[in-house]
């Protein structure tokens, strides 16, 4: 078990592909599909696609607040990948890799951040929970799919994400500790991305790692390297199968950088230095998977190049369908307050509706 | 005097507080180094160290739940929720414990502490970004909820959230963080918190509302002007405790009593008022007392929020309905 094999009190670290794409340690490398494995790289090249074009819509003014994921892309990728189909996704607000790979489409999310509810209308057969602006408290949603997973006798596992900052809240405390005692087929995957927006990761906790946090609740933790989709992959699948087999949960926490802002309202360089960005991009995420990828014969850099093509142009046509999209009708705002609209709401609901009939909205 | 924004008179206050008032520290997420995500305290840590304006783990409940210690203990905590709508996790901390502790204690132990907070629609913002939660903390006794709408009420209405003996939740509205500025003296001056304030006077209608909203009714006012409604326009600024008695004066002059508020309407704080105005002025009334409020809805993100913001013409058509009732 590799779980047990990184012991995250010494700041052990699960690293199975170097900087180059080079497998550190045969014996760690986990076996994936071929055609997994090209799923997995082109969601990510997909992710950063949508990540760069987003943030340059929005500095036009055509895009709304934005949450960046660059540099996270194997985080977030690695470890859906090792969940299977009828598992949940319990996101925070930052795993746009994640989403795409388990099905929600580009549309859909460039839909939620341009302001339409409509975006977290998710595929029947997508099981995975809206976007959880509010920090940590989704934690407990996925605790308690998985106490009903088990409750029923089904084997399906939940996955929450959570970042750095989000492991200061009570709620994911006490998240981690139900889900122990109750021993909830769950994993916890932490995206350590070093800022809570200007708040470094030394404010958040004086513990050395944060999967030793799983300690404390008698659960165990493993730091990896983040920015290494093996190694996500890897600690994820043990993780996910422990949890099937009613061993219970796991924290892991995936080491990685925020490469962008925090959000597109935000400005990174009033608080991080140019140079710590540089040195974490040489450690892309993207790049190293490509090389590995390249070097087992199933990707090359003309491949690459024609497939970053094809997304530029699919993430802008999806932008423009989106901005075409236009406002969300008066109807829906009040739709899905309750299951039937109340008294209460149709009366409001009728006498706006006269109100705009009659001088426009 | 300094022409200052709302933003600007935030961090003038605090400044020129925590120079007088040594016992003043203020914290919060983003709070310190960067000077909070709208840069109200922008500059506080350098000239007051990080022993008096620091950056917080992110946690709500430890951050009003230390307040209420450090009020306890002899300190002045001002600290900042990033957004009203992430104060959730730290409501068991103001309405279980720092609106009891004075009743609890038994007036051992006052809680002069401020908690302070963006709220509001209107900037195109993402979910939990945009409710209007003033009601939720009014109907806790204990509390203080104070809503400036002016950068010279801003710097006021702090340094007397701050010198008061109790907790006072502060509210900003974030729409007019940078929407316009005003000449805020230099100079020590405080606004009485319960004390609402006559924006404009008129014989035909009574207005009441806060923060953001004031400027929209101020527009309002003007155009019915032009057809020679007269209105009176009252800035509550206090939501709790309610300034009763410049409401009922008002409404005795005039008549007729419309509030306006952006928050949900059904058990709101113009409910409460309107209950008020029943109470003390209803044999002066010509028309039933109205509120134009929020929809019971979540509010929605930015494609649907046009549906939800109240528009000046809005508020103009129910102060004719109500002139001409
Ligand atoms: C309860 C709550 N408090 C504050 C915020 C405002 N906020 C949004 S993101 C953020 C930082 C989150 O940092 P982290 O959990 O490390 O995740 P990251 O954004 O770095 O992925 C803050 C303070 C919020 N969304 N929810």
């Amino acid at each position: 078990m590799l779980i047990d094999r990184y012991d995250p009190l010494e700041e052990e670290m699960l690293n199975i592909l170097d900087k180059n794409g080079k497998i550190v340690d045969p014996n760690l490398e986990p076996f994936i599909e071929n055609d997994n494995l090209l799923k997995m790289y082109q969601t990510m090249l997909l992710a950063k696609v949508a990540d760069i074009k987003a943030l340059q819509y929005q500095r036009q003014g055509r895009m709304l607040t934005y949450a960046p994921n660059r540099g996270q892309e194997a985080a977030q990728v690695g470890s859906i990948a090792a969940t299977d189909k009828n598992d949940w996704l319990v996101p925070a607000f930052r795993e746009l890799g994640a989403w795409l790979y388990k099905g929600v489409s580009l549309e859909q999310v460039f839909l939620y951040w341009y302001g339409n509810e409509m975006g977290s209308k998710f595929p029947e057969d997508v099981k995975m929970l809206p976007v959880s602006v509010p920090i940590a408290s989704q934690l407990n949603h996925a605790v308690g799919i998985a106490m009903a997973s088990k409750i029923k006798r089904e084997k399906d596992v939940a996955i929450a994400y959570v970042g750095d900052g989000g492991t200061s809240q009570g709620e994911f405390h006490e998240a981690v500790n139900f889900a122990a005692v109750f021993n909830a087929p769950v994993v916890f995957l932490i995206q350590n991305n070093q800022w809570a927006i200007s708040v470094p990761r030394s404010v958040q906790t004086k513990s050395k790692t944060l999967a030793q946090k799983a300690l404390a609740y008698g659960i165990p933790g493993i730091q990896v390297d983040g920015n290494d989709v093996l190694a996500v992959y890897a600690a994820t699948k043990e993780a996910v199968e422990r949890a099937r087999n009613g061993e219970g949960p796991t924290i892991i926490e995936a080491v990685t950088y925020r490469l962008g802002p925090h959000t597109t309202s935000d400005d990174p360089t009033i608080y991080r230095d140019v140079s710590e960005v540089t040195e974490w991009e040489k450690k892309d995420p993207i790049d190293r998977f490509k090389k590995y990828l390249i070097d087992k014969g199933l990707w090359s850099e003309d491949k690459d190049k024609s497939k970053y093509e094809e997304y530029e142009n699919y993430v802008g046509e999806t932008f423009k369908k989106v901005e075409g999209s236009g406002f969300v009708p008066l109807e829906d705002i009040f739709k899905y307050t309750y299951a039937e609209m109340t008294p209460n709401l149709i009366e409001q609901y009728e006498e706006y509706k006269k109100h705009i009939g009659e001088e426009g909205a | 005097m300094a022409l200052l924004n709302n933003i600007g008179a935030l961090t003038h206050a605090l400044d020129k507080e925590m120079e007088r008032d040594s016992s003043i520290i203020v914290y919060g997420e983003d709070v310190g180094y960067e000077g909070g995500v709208f840069r109200a305290t922008v500059g506080l840590q350098e000239k007051y160290g990080k022993d008096r304006c620091f950056d917080t783990p992110l946690s709500e409940a430890a951050i009003v739940g230390t307040a209420i210690g450090a009020a306890i203990n002899g300190l002045k905590p001002v600290v900042e929720i990033q957004f009203s709508g992430f104060v959730l996790p730290a409501v068991n901390q103001i309405l279980a414990h720092a609106a009891r502790m004075r009743n609890r204690s038994r007036g051992k132990y006052n809680l002069p502490m401020v908690i302070r907070m963006p709220y509001g629609g209107g900037i195109r913002a993402l979910e939990h970004h945009s409710e209007s939660l003033e009601a939720i903390f009014s109907h806790i006794p204990g509390l203080k909820v104070v809503i400036p709408s002016t950068p010279y009420d801003t710097k006021g209405l702090l340094l007397s959230a701050i010198r008061d003996p109790d907790p006072v939740i502060f509210m900003e509205p974030k729409r007019i963080y940078r929407a316009f500025k005003q000449e805020v003296p230099e100079e020590d001056y405080t606004v009485p918190i319960g004390k609402a304030k006559v924006v404009k006077k008129g014989s035909d209608i009574t207005v009441v509302t806060w923060g953001a909203l004031v400027r929209e009714a101020q527009k309002a006012i003007e155009e019915v002007e032009k057809e020679g409604i007269s209105a009176e326009l009252i800035d509550l600024r206090t939501i709790s405790p309610i300034d009763k008695e410049t409401i009922i004066e008002s409404v005795k002059k005039t008549g007729r009593f419309l509030v306006v508020h952006e928050a949900v309407k059904s058990f709101g704080a113009g409910a409460e008022l309107i209950s008020i105005v029943n109470e003390k002025a209803f044999l002066h009334l010509e028309a039933p007392p109205t509120r134009l409020a929020g929809f019971d809805i979540t509010v929605p993100l930015p494609r649907g929020e046009h549906h939800f913001i109240i528009e000046p013409r809005q508020i103009a058509k129910k102060i004719r309905e109500l002139v001409k009732f």
